[in-house]
């Protein structure tokens, strides 16, 4: 049967799993063997005491998630189920254009409102009591408030502006609709920076078309994969397709870009010729780095056909804590990772086209979708190798991961490939937020 | 010329069997020339939208995939089992027919524990003609579309 782990495990002679260790004390920031994140220790991705500080101060605290995109809600009363963490949202177009976000959970007693992922609608009623939302989550009906024949029903004093749904914050980038639960939180712009504002520009530069989702549940821990697309070392050597099509290599001229708090980066790529493309596979047979000698039938399916004026053929942006946006040859989309408790998550995916695509750059791109998601050539292996980093540091309560490609200490951009360095970036600013931040921290 | 039920059902059998036992070179030639091979989520499927997990529009595409699975592809250890139900055989054009028919995959781990992998439905064109019947349509409805762990293997 299935072996989905839970936080919740289960006691008793029916337990597939044994215990985890206990930690009998709290987390401080002494967990971190140094101060440049180049360890990071295994219990930050087990311990159940941190997936329930993650939740509280980085998803319900001033970060901004990445929800969904306007296109996804093109005319008034559109609506999507999204998630921030684990809390489910609603984003919806409201009369004015507008897009306007609640917490898709009942002011009432707690139950889904709007239990549909997608559909069209002027309100949102909660099927338990019938109490009736307007789009921007604000109570406009409850069922007998007076009572019948003047019995029962609410005190006079019952206030309906005091009831209605917990609002959600939504700012669109380009088209790209980033949400936070938080108050506090700083502007999108500011959140982002000047330098990720222009990538996310560079992609939505025009109108786009959804061309579907794609999901995948990993048994592993969110933190995880959130740092896979950080992590430039790890792109060519797991995922052979790359290597051996010439599609993405560690040896290209590439680098990574951060924002002035390192939370966030692109990794990026420039497409090679094919002088390049052979000193490449000399530089990866130097390293006795396996290259499957093989040609594609279909040439196309790695083939990298530029459509604007550039030439960076990979191009993935990763927000902080959980939102990625990417270019992969001719694939695009944008990845929301949904954790599902401490040993599950969800990587949801929306792929995206242009709407000014010709039907052969159409076709080309639902080919190129191939590359991409549970079954993409150039990502399925990602979801084998977070299950068993996530199996086998289970019991690890001592030590702790190898960050350093590219050098420790200073966490800085890079213009080269071989390099982690925004893994370390991550895990600078998730240890500000989680406030766990050791004494002489880079930053 | 209409294939009966029971030549259909042989030759699923023969599909989920070759592809279960990995033996993809013989699976192929249930193929025809121009055939296309297309794993699609049943979310984009309800909607129209044309996105897939697999999408092979043309039979190189096919082998590049069966290929790569062999020689380039890292995956979760493991075997599978189709489980294919019994088909409904919807229309007939020329020498062709549209087949639809339910299916479970099942894969066991190294150690033995199985899960349900996938479920869904098949619609598929089948030709019939002197070389038999054959596939010349594989579209896979993924109703499990969220899809466990990741999907190297042919549904």
């Amino acid at each position: 049967m299935t072996t989905v782990l839970k936080t919740d495990r289960p006691a008793g002679p029916d337990a597939k799993l044994a215990p985890l260790p206990e930690w009998s004390e709290p987390v401080t920031s002494a967990v971190w063997p140094r101060n440049d994140y180049s360890r990071v220790p295994y219990r930050l991705y087990h311990d159940p005491s941190i997936y329930q500080i993650e939740l509280q101060k980085i998803f319900n605290g001033p970060v901004w998630c990445y929800v969904g995109l306007e296109a996804e809600v093109p005319k008034p009363g559109d609506f999507r189920a999204s998630y921030i963490g684990e809390t489910p949202i609603i984003f919806n177009r409201d009369e004015d254009g507008s897009i306007k976000g609640f917490v898709n959970r009942c002011a009432h007693r707690g139950a889904i409102v709007r239990r549909e992922i997608a559909g069209n609608a002027q309100t949102h009623t909660c099927i338990y009591h019938q109490w009736c939302f307007a789009r921007d989550g604000k109570l406009l009906g409850v069922p007998f408030r007076r009572g019948i024949k003047g019995k029962g029903g609410f005190e006079k004093n019952f206030d309906m502006a005091n009831h209605g749904l917990q609002k959600v914050h939504i700012a669109s980038v380009y088209g790209v609709l980033f949400a936070t639960l938080s108050d506090d939180a700083e502007s999108i712009e500011t959140y982002l920076g000047d330098k990720m504002y222009s990538y996310f520009k560079r992609i939505f530069d025009r109108p786009i078309t959804i061309l579907g989702y794609h999901r995948q549940r990993v048994r592993g821990n969110w933190k995880a994969y959130v740092c896979n697309p950080r992590d430039n070392y790890h792109a060519s050597l797991l995922h052979d397709f790359f290597g051996t099509f010439g599609l993405d290599r560690t040896s290209q001229v590439g680098g990574v870009t951060m924002d002035a708090r390192h939370r966030h980066c692109v990794t990026w790529g420039r497409a090679e010729d094919e002088a390049a493309h052979e000193a490449s596979r000399a530089t990866y047979a130097s390293e006795q780095v396996q290259s499957s000698d093989l040609t594609l039938r279909e040439p196309s399916l790695a083939q990298f056909l530029p459509d604007r004026d550039d030439d960076l053929s990979v191009a993935i942006l990763s927000v902080f804590p959980n939102s990625i946006v990417q270019q992969i040859g001719n694939s695009m989309a944008a990845r929301q990772v949904r954790p599902r408790g401490l040993d599950e998550f969800e990587i949801f995916q929306t792929i995206i086209g242009y709407q000014d695509d010709t039907p052969e750059m159409l076709a080309h791109r639902l080919r190129q979708t191939n590359l991409i998601g549970p079954a993409g050539l150039v990502s399925m292996e990602d979801g084998e190798a977070i299950e068993i980093a996530h199996r086998a540091s289970r019991c690890e309560w001592d030590t702790a991961e190898v960050v350093e490609l590219g050098g420790g200490g200073e966490i800085s951009e890079r213009d080269y490939r071989a390099n982690d360095v925004s893994v370390r970036g991550f895990w600078s600013y998730y240890a500000e937020v989680v406030g766990l931040e050791p004494a002489g921290a880079v930053r | 010329m209409t294939p009966d039920l029971a030549t259909v059902c042989r030759l699923f059998a023969e599909y989920g069997l070759l592809a279960d036992q990995g033996k993809y070179d013989e699976w192929l030639e249930l193929f025809t020339e121009d055939c296309s091979y297309k794993v699609i989520p049943k979310e984009n499927a309800d909607h129209g939208l044309p996105a897939g997990l697999i999408y092979c529009d043309s039979r190189a595409m096919l082998e590049d995939r069966i290929e790569t699975l062999r020689a380039v592809s890292k995956c979760n250890i493991h075997t599978d089992r189709h489980l294919i139900g019994i088909p409904r055989i919807s229309t007939e054009e020329n020498d062709e027919v549209l087949v639809e028919a339910p299916f479970s995959v099942y894969q066991t781990e190294q150690e033995g524990d199985t899960r349900l992998f996938a479920t869904g439905l098949y619609r598929d064109r089948l030709r019939l003609n002197g070389a038999g019947l054959k596939i010349r349509e594989k579209m896979v409805v993924l109703d499990t579309f969220a899809v466990p762990s990741l999907l190297a293997t042919p549904l």
